[in-house]
């Protein structure tokens, strides 16, 4: 699937904002547009969504009402993703040479508080107050630390990584370096987790211009091409957030299978990576979705990111825009947000961030409720 | 719905069907598929491994081991979280995955727990499931859960097979 190209790349920056989640998904189509080189009228076919702030093909009545074919996408954390996957597929399928992929989203403050119905789970699991996102994330990461050798302070590193690199990105949200001191000492929200190890739902917003390969050199940009996207559900014995049981049986999770697909499509190696971009939802889950990922071994990370390795001048940059630490998580949004980003870097655009050396390949990954993931592999 | 001693509270489980209820050995109810050998928990119609709908009841083994741990260490939002605390009077709880049983038969569920101090909480340790109040409904009755509590290190968690 070689033959796609991003040549169009538009973002509302993320945080607390006046505008609707809406409003902020049409301001990064008309940068995606204006970045392209194109008007509305131009795209072909669109795919977008939102978890929590409207259906996207409505935004059709700011933008023009050109009858272009929009289809709307709800696939929680990878609801991006998926946009981004029916908009190669529609391109591959010659249903379309010049397609939107578009994700934003707007939530209210403090943890996210799922209908347990909504996730095909009785009412008592929410009412005894085990349908946290937050409690899996401690679980997981509490076990992953037994098993493999994990430090706190490798945790607290991840998160003063995050916030350091979005002080360099005019379009985070968290933008205050901290010390891994003060990540350490902020109040236990999850053991082992701390506050300043979690992202907070956000919002924001992201749009994606795609094309026929063969078509790129007409755009007004550098095109990045889209090597692979891949989607993936849970496989029985994984271990997924919403989980009232596990198998003891362990297998391997939706991020496995999403990310091996994605590297055998694009016809690379993990190791061939110049940057990457992993669903740091809280610090531990960037830390295991680098094993998961096929980036290191399970227990590696230990080493990897004590020795700086993550940074944006290390071996393997991780997360170079603040991850969804410091952008917070507009659900939509995130994938998308991981794309943008990747693709600055590969056009050199990346500012103060920027990735030294021409980096020229790029990897980014989502996961999400109920045990989904979704992969993309770039280069230029 | 059922009768206890006159003097207590009147008590309703959170759910029907999820454990033994009331019972002096409770135990958790959970669906066995005798084709693929997997045990969910709670019950469910068909086997997440092979789409069989050759089910059973199983009573889960009331001892285990704790296979991972954390501490809810805010209050949940209301709903889906049917506590009565104010963010005053919250106070953290424990919540685990505990392997009861392993292999063939075996499932790791997950539950409160007992104990919130993270200094008295290891992987490993051996599990008890009890039935705990944890908020009273609209009409003043009290409505329990299941939660696992730390029991004496002795070789009864390990006779029951769990590792």
């Amino acid at each position: 699937m070689s033959d796609v190209a991003i040549v169009g790349i538009g973002i509302h920056p993320f945080g607390r904002h006046d505008l609707t989640g809406m409003e902020q998904g049409a301001v990064a189509v008309r940068g995606a547009l204006a970045d392209a080189g194109i008007g509305w009228a131009d795209v072909q076919y669109a795919f977008g969504g939102s978890d929590a702030a409207g259906k996207a093909d409505t935004m059709v009545s700011t933008l023009g009402l050109t009858g272009v074919p929009f289809i709307n996408v709800a696939n929680g954390c990878a609801t991006g993703g998926s946009a981004l996957i029916s908009a190669c597929n529609a391109i591959n399928a010659g249903a379309a040479d010049v397609v939107m992929a578009l994700g934003f989203d707007k939530h209210p403050r403090g943890a996210f508080d799922p209908n347990p119905a909504d996730w095909g789970l009785g009412q008592w699991y929410g009412d005894s107050g085990l349908m946290l996102t937050t409690q899996f994330f401690g679980l997981k990461i509490q076990r992953y630390m037994h098993e493999h050798g994990i430090s706190s302070s490798t945790l607290a590193k991840v998160a003063v990584k995050a916030f350091r690199n979005g002080s360099l990105n005019e379009n985070a949200w968290r933008r205050k370096p901290l010390s891994e001191e003060e990540v350490l000492g902020g109040p236990m929200l999850s053991h082992p987790l701390t506050q300043y190890m979690f992202c907070s739902p956000g919002e924001g917003g992201v749009a994606l211009v795609l094309c026929r390969g063969d078509l790129a050199s007409r755009f007004a940009t550098d095109p990045v091409f889209l090597r692979a996207a891949v989607l993936r559900s849970r496989p029985f014995g994984s271990f997924e957030v919403f989980s009232p049981w596990l198998a003891p049986e362990r297998g391997p999770s939706p991020t496995v299978g999403a990310a091996s697909a994605a590297f055998a499509m694009a016809g690379m190696a993990p190791d061939e990576m110049d940057l990457v971009q992993v669903q740091d939802t809280e610090s531990g889950a960037e830390i295991m979705h680098m094993a998961e990922c096929g980036l290191c071994e399970d227990g590696a990370q230990e080493e990897m990111i004590q020795l700086g390795e993550t940074e944006i001048g290390g071996r393997l940059p991780i997360n170079t825009d603040g991850g969804c630490l410091a952008n917070g998580e507009p659900i939509g949004a995130s994938g998308l947000r991981q794309v943008y980003e990747s693709v600055l870097q590969l056009r050199g655009q990346a500012g103060a961030r920027q990735v030294p050396d021409e980096p020229r390949t790029a990897f980014t990954h989502v996961y999400g409720a109920p045990g989904i993931s979704a992969c993309t592999v770039l280069s230029t | 719905m059922m009768q206890l001693m006159p003097d207590a509270p009147t008590q309703v489980p959170v759910a029907d069907g999820l454990f033994t209820w009331p019972d002096e050995s409770p135990q958790l109810i959970g669906s066995h598929f005798p084709e693929s050998g997997v045990v969910t928990f709670p019950r469910q119609s068909s086997c997440p491994r092979t789409s069989s709908t050759v089910v059973e009841d199983i009573l889960l083994p009331r001892r285990g081991r704790l296979w991972s741990w954390t501490i809810q260490g805010f209050l949940p939002k209301s709903p889906p979280y049917a506590g009565r605390e104010t963010t005053q009077t919250f106070v953290p709880y424990g919540v685990g995955y505990v392997e009861l049983g392993s292999g063939d038969g075996g499932v790791i569920v997950e539950s409160r727990l007992t104990e919130n101090d993270p200094d008295r909480l290891r992987i490993g340790m051996p599990v008890e499931l009890v039935i705990v109040p944890f908020t009273t409904d609209d009409e003043g009755r009290e409505v329990v859960t299941f939660a696992f509590a730390p029991v004496a290190d002795t070789a009864s968690a390990d006779s029951e097979g769990a590792t």
